[in-house]
């Protein structure tokens, strides 16, 4: 066992902290986020003219080679400073899906175009009805000539209105809750038949519902019937990204709570004084402590067999979920009417706190995964 | 970064595990597995099978006569002895006093006192609260007055568990009382046959006895035995609750009561089913599970920090809290799956031929239920470790 991070991490955590304070202040995020895009094409061009958008590639696909652990690195310190940028959409999960079902030939057009910014993805799977199960899923894909077309709809699919690409989970074969017969199609986010509403979320990301009606399909990546232990391994990663993300806003908010007890004062003195805060503020650092240890867990056993894999993840998204709500609602709460206000980070953050609790599955839908692993045995 | 044991781990493992296959006496597993409160002889055999081996201090620097192992090493061999229903070693020679000794103490205590502890021919308690004197240790009046070369000491010590058992007692007594209430207490050792000396048991509400009353009445302690420097005992207490913080987590015990309460989950029946597959009561276990894994993996990396030298913090309060909170919900779900059968309560002797009520997986959950309330009032109650947290960790 070995808790150490190696000199390459600790600078690339570093680089990453010091461009976000550079160019990401809370002033900045405020106008960004209001804008069509919700994010700066500028800021996804530095991302990769630094690295990071290749950083979880292999080497022979322009890649940086880096591993859960660079992962988690970016994904704390996007969450401290709220990053906008469709990181998780295109490169954890887009690219984690190409590398991980993708032909070669596949892998070599489309990941050098993540590594260097030119094109965005993102996931269509969810579907209304379905909740958080991942094989329900109705939207089919139909066998046209040699290719395929997908018919059906897909909700809230994070970052669909700027992506350039996106993978739909349909079906080839089987019922609606079947888990064979489901296969991940790559099809053109702007081509025919694909008719998106575009929104703006909660957490001022932007998503869309799409209708998918007799969809060309650019390519298959791997078995069109027998993709869901893929989009499995491929989304527990992305939980492994979510919790580091929630990690990192819950520090942010750990730390502007913490000082705004020691300025705010009442009574004639700061209100970190009362015993009933104290007391507060110190479960607030047991719970960023708690996620941040199962956020580890969920993100080095990335790569572990499936069973362990998925245990490590559904923990990792309980203990975020929860503690993501109740660190987000204690620092409004602390903050008293001040934090009621749009123009102080605190809400913001519970905002993309609970969304991050949302997306996969709430912290029960995961409690009832982790029961079924855990009692297997 | 990298949580897989590496090859030494995994055989270390092993070779921990086969050592307790084949030398932990299944009727001493049976019986720890059974009751919260064992024998004196029972702790003690167990105690001097793992001296001969070498590992009756597990957290001893090989100068001293432990092992010297890492905290990795440590932790799996907590693991692997909770794992084998292992009795618990005492840990008030080898976890609270040995430190204090080897780290505060003369030449001449360590060269007494230390093999002692190794060998348990000593068994300590720990006098430090007092009925005036609990969550506010400082406050504490029992008096150690100058005479000579001896201290004449006098008070009440209270809580002071298995001092039934013991032989020496490691006290905090106030020798200025004069001073500010922090200043003037001193840190002594007491050997528990000097006259003057009573101790009056106390019954928990699990009708155990594992907790006393120690009087002292005008005990005579040469000065000899006294631990640094007199006035400065508030230091050594200090340190001693700080290691006490990190061993009072329990993760290793807590897995194997977690896997316990599982077995009694399967066996009991719900609505025609396992019990554990009942919504309510599986969301339970999933939701206490997640808890230990996070405790779990919180705790390795504070030993991890502190295996790179860097010194425990007031942070591992948030060890105890988390690790007291964690034990009482499992022993208490324990009972909540017993159902009916949490209700029969009665202790038989051993070697009773009487055969005993209910299932054998319902013999002693109860009692430890109970005597785990204990956890979250003892080494400082969790109010105060969060005292401690706001005070040293937050700077409020």
């Amino acid at each position: 066992m070995d808790f150490q991070l190696s000199e390459e991490q600790k600078l690339l955590a570093d680089s990453v902290e010091s461009w976000l304070q550079d160019k990401y202040d809370f002033e900045r995020w405020r106008k960004l986020v209001k804008t069509d895009l919700g994010y700066a094409e500028e800021n996804w061009k530095a991302m990769a003219e630094l690295g990071w958008l290749a950083m979880p590639l292999p080497e022979e696909a322009g890649g940086l080679g880096g591993g859960a652990v660079e992962c988690m690195l970016i994904a704390e310190r996007f969450g401290k400073h709220l990053v906008a940028e469709p990181y998780l959409s295109t490169v954890v999960i887009g690219a984690g899906l190409i590398l991980a079902a993708g032909s070669k030939a596949q892998q070599e057009e489309w990941l050098p175009q993540i590594a260097e910014g030119k094109a965005k993805w993102a996931f269509a799977f969810a579907e209304h009805g379905a909740r958080f199960v991942l094989h329900e899923v109705n939207t089919a894909a139909k066998k046209a000539g040699e290719g395929w077309m997908i018919s059906g709809k897909k909700i809230v699919v994070f970052d669909a209105p700027s992506a350039d690409k996106l993978i739909v989970l349909a079906r080839s074969d089987g019922a609606a809750a079947d888990r064979q017969g489901l296969g991940l199609f790559v099809v053109d986010a702007n081509g025919k038949g694909v008719t998106r509403q575009d929104y703006r979320t909660v957490d001022n990301r932007r998503a869309s519902d799409i209708q998918f009606d007799n969809v060309p399909v650019l390519g298959v990546l791997g078995d069109p019937g027998n993709a869901l232990e893929t989009v499995e391994a491929v989304v527990d990663r992305a939980i492994g990204y979510l919790a580091s993300e929630a990690v990192g806003a819950m520090q942010a908010l750990y730390e502007t709570t913490l000082a705004y007890l020691k300025t705010r004062k009442q009574f004639g003195r700061p209100i970190g004084d009362f015993q009933v805060l104290q007391h507060r503020m110190v479960d607030m650092m047991i719970h960023v402590e708690s996620s941040r240890s199962l956020a580890l867990l969920a993100n080095l056993k990335a790569d572990a067999a499936p069973a362990e894999r998925a245990k490590a993840a559904a923990a990792a998204k309980v203990q975020i979920g929860k503690s993501g709500r109740w660190v987000g609602q204690q620092s409004i709460q602390l903050h008293g009417g001040m934090g009621m206000t749009d123009e102080l980070n605190v809400g913001h953050y519970m905002k993309r706190l609970m969304m991050i609790d949302t997306y996969f599955g709430h912290a029960d839908y995961h409690q009832r995964r982790f029961a079924a692993l855990a009692n297997a045995a | 970064m990298n949580l897989d044991f590496t090859p030494e781990e995994r055989a270390f493992r092993e070779e921990v595990r086969s050592f307790i296959r084949d030398n932990l006496p299944p009727a001493l597993a049976e019986k720890s597995r059974r009751n919260i409160h064992l024998a004196k002889e029972d702790y003690v055999a167990w105690h001097k099978i793992l001296h001969k081996r070498g590992w009756s201090a597990p957290n001893w620097p090989k100068e001293y006569g432990g092992p010297g192992w890492t905290p990795v090493q440590k932790y799996i061999f907590d693991e692997e002895c909770a794992a084998a229903d292992a009795p618990p070693l005492s840990p008030f020679g080898i976890s609270m006093v040995g430190p204090v000794i080897y780290t505060f103490g003369s030449e001449e205590q360590k060269k007494k006192y230390l093999p002692r502890i190794l060998s348990m021919e000593d068994w300590w308690c720990q006098g430090y609260s007092e009925p005036g004197s609990g969550s506010d240790l400082a406050s504490l009046r029992t008096r150690a007055e100058s005479e000579g070369d001896h201290y004449i000491v006098n008070g009440h010590k209270i809580w002071t568990t298995q001092a039934h058992f013991a032989n020496m007692m490691f006290c905090l007594v106030r020798t200025d009382p004069n001073a500010k209430p922090q200043e003037g207490i001193s840190f002594l050792l007491i050997d528990m046959t000097t006259p003057g000396i009573s101790v009056r048991p106390i019954i928990s509400i699990d009708e155990g006895h594992s907790v006393n009353e120690v009087f002292l009445d005008n005990v005579r302690v040469p000065k000899a035995n006294l631990i640094g420097k007199e006035g400065k005992g508030w230091t050594y207490a200090k340190f001693l609750l700080g290691n006490e913080r990190t061993t009072i987590a329990e993760v290793a015990r807590s897995k194997q009561r977690l896997r316990r309460l599982k077995e009694i989950a399967r066996a009991e029946q719900a609505f025609g089913a396992p019990l554990l597959d009942e919504p309510s009561f599986r969301d339970k276990v999933a939701a206490v599970e997640i808890d230990l894994l996070a405790l779990e993996y919180t705790n390795l990396r504070v030993l991890a920090a502190e295996n790179e030298g860097k010194a425990l913090g007031p942070e591992v309060s948030m060890l105890k809290i988390r690790g007291s909170e964690i034990q009482q919900t499992i022993t208490e779900l324990a009972c909540e799956a017993l159902g009916y059968y949490a209700a029969p309560y009665e202790h038989r002797p051993d070697g009773s031929n009487q055969p005993p009520v209910g299932p054998d997986y319902a013999q002693g959950r109860m009692e430890s239920f109970l005597y785990n309330r204990a956890t979250t009032i003892y080494g400082g109650s969790n109010e105060i470790q969060r005292n401690i947290i706001a005070k040293m960790v937050l700077g409020l």
